[in-house]
């Protein structure tokens, strides 16, 4: 399997502090990989170089085999289109317009919107019966799955979570990891940014973060089935 | 679904869901439109309802006799007329000066049409009646008060004709007229009264026109009456004209500025709108940005947004703007206006650029979101 994503030492300084310190990491195509750490390890900063929502001070980054440390805002917006599906702890989506729409809006930056694929991947995350609500109709259960759709819509070679179940409950939380099982066992990247052991547990491999700087490497703990 | 209506969809769905927020951009833009088409409308209005206010001021065309001639022929005079549009005359008095004597002392004498001066000359002030009968008389307040007569007294009034036979002929007086010129010093009396006592009927001296028009089209009709009607030679009064002129421009202007102050609030209150939108935004803005929109997406949207609203209260204001130009214009003229067509359309053109002019500055400001702090929460 190739690389699907490589960060050479990468550092990311804000002024007097150092974020990210010589991370170097590398994701295989298909693996499932979690950085995990405490508030202020610089999981976000990773998080935001390798959704291409900024840039490393110092280091390299290459996505699907191009370099993309060095490009400028519009390539990196172009980026985020075409090759990363985002998704967030906060459940961001457009208040004003449908579920459906709210996937649908993300064809259509990438390329056409069509209703029929924005349905089906609604229907893929169980809120196919819920496609022409708004957000606000939604729980936060729901919205949150909403985002994983829309993140999918676009076929993406990198599925990018941010503390993805961290305002979900238990119940919701299940239902979220059993959708990256799904698309894990259909082949998608996942990289997932999170302080829980227990989302962590769900990955081939994890990283752990402190102080910015990358820790050790290991494999997940097992997880006890019920 | 292709990009077009996508797009409609979202900027629809925006200010469709998000309408109470727009609907003050909504009312901004419809109340600069209002009044953009209702002072538009009185404003290339003036110059017809003004045209007809400026006639009380009298006659701002007189037909004299050409060269040296002392009288012209009152046919010639009716040609001229002839020569003005019927909607624009307003009236036309034919006046004939001679001299008569009241106890040795010269008067001059006015052979007038009783009718037709009290259009050429709404503004003289008539104290007793206008003459009805042929022994009637107007005497100029001048003559009145130095000859101590009044409305109801009785004048002899004695001359002899060029070739005639010296007459004598008692006068009523039936009112005392003040105009402030120099009727103030004149008899008037009917024309037909003073024809029939000096002989040479149908000779006038000078015939007074009053004309509802601009005075560029004075000059040509002057022009043309000088052409086609030998015997007559025309001269706009440049005194009236020229101050009509002046108050008609003073009008303009002032509805200019007002309506361009209008303009600019507009622009201002539907820009600030639209800042305050983008500022509540900034997290859509972000997440938009991060699943892909370019910067011209986002100005693109918010342009968009802009335009439907200028297109809406666009065509609120041009609805809410007849009846307003209505209201200022028979509140201040006495008579009602409509606007025309292509102030109709300038009305929507000038809402389409006034807001997407306001809106340009919060769109460039949307593009400045990040989206990674927006995401964050920061």
């Amino acid at each position: 399997m190739k690389n699907i994503l490589e960060l050479n030492s990468v550092s990311m300084i804000y002024g007097p502090v150092k974020a990210l310190h010589d991370v170097t990491l590398n994701v295989r195509e298909g693996e499932w990989v979690a950085i995990m750490g405490s508030s202020g390890s610089g999981k976000t900063t990773m998080m935001n170089i390798v959704g291409c929502m900024n840039k490393a001070t110092h280091g390299t980054v290459f996505l699907d085999g191009e370099k993309i440390s060095r490009l400028n805002a519009k390539d990196l917006t172009a980026i985020r289109r075409d090759k990363i599906g985002l998704i967030f702890q906060q459940f961001h989506v457009i208040s004003y317009l449908t579920a459906v729409e709210n996937v649908m809006i993300a064809q259509y930056y990438h390329s056409m919107a069509d209703e029929q694929e924005a349905l089906e991947a609604l229907e893929r995350v169980g809120l196919g019966h819920r496609a022409r609500h708004l957000p606000r109709q939604l729980s936060g259960g729901e919205q949150q799955r909403l985002c994983i759709a829309r993140a999918l819509i676009n076929h993406p070679k990198l599925i990018l979570a941010d503390e993805p179940t961290g305002n979900l409950d238990e119940a919701n939380q299940e239902i979220v990891m059993d959708i990256f099982h799904q698309l894990h066992g259909q082949g998608s990247t996942i990289v997932v940014v999170t302080h829980s052991p227990d989302v962590a547990s769900h990955a081939q491999r994890v990283v752990r973060l402190e102080f910015g700087r990358m820790v050790r490497e290991e494999q997940p703990v097992e997880r006890h089935v019920a | 679904m292709n990009r077009k209506t996508m797009y409609l969809k979202i900027i629809l769905s925006s200010l469709i869901r998000r309408r109470s927020r727009m609907m003050v951009a909504l009312l901004a833009v419809a109340i600069g439109a209002t009044v953009f088409l209702g002072m538009g409308s009185v404003y290339y209005d003036i110059p017809r309802q003004m045209g007809r206010e400026f006639r009380s001021y009298g006659a701002n065309m007189i037909l004299a006799p050409s060269g040296t001639d002392a009288a012209m022929r009152l046919e010639d005079a009716r040609r001229a007329e002839r020569l003005v549009a019927e909607a624009k005359l307003v009236g036309a008095t034919p006046f004939r000066y001679e001299t008569m004597y009241y106890n040795m002392q010269g008067l001059t004498v006015v052979g007038t049409d009783m009718v037709a001066v009290r259009k050429t000359s709404p503004y003289w002030r008539i104290q007793g009646d206008w003459p009805v009968e042929a022994d009637q008389i107007l005497l100029g307040t001048d003559i009145a008060e130095n000859a101590r007569l009044y409305a109801g007294t009785s004048i002899t009034l004695e001359c002899i004709p060029a070739g005639g036979k010296k007459f004598k002929k008692e006068f009523k007086v039936s009112g005392i007229v003040r105009s402030g010129g120099p009727e103030d010093s004149f008899v008037l009396m009917p024309l037909k009264t003073l024809e029939s006592l000096m002989g040479k009927p149908s000779m006038v001296s000078v015939v007074e026109m009053s004309i509802a028009a601009s005075s560029e089209e004075l000059a040509l009709l002057a022009e043309r009456i000088q052409a086609e009607v030998p015997g007559v030679s025309p001269r706009p009064v440049k005194r009236i004209m020229n101050s009509e002129a002046a108050v008609l421009a003073k009008l303009q202007v002032l509805v200019y500025l007002v309506t361009v102050i209008v303009l600019f609030l507009t622009m201002i209150c539907v820009g600030t709108t639209m800042m305050t939108v983008v500022m509540e935004r900034r997290k859509e803005i972000g997440l938009k940005k991060a699943i892909g929109a370019e910067n011209k997406s986002v100005i693109g949207e918010f342009l968009g947004e802009g335009m439907v609203l200028a297109a809406i209260g666009g065509l609120l204001g041009v609805g809410t703007g007849y009846f307003f130009a209505q209201a200022v214009s028979i509140s201040v003229f006495g008579r009602g206006v409509s606007p025309p067509l292509f102030l109709v359309a300038f009305t929507l053109v000038a809402s389409l650029v006034v807001t997407v002019l306001a809106s340009l500055l919060p769109a460039a400001r949307a593009t400045d979101v990040e989206p990674s702090l927006v995401l964050r929460g920061e």
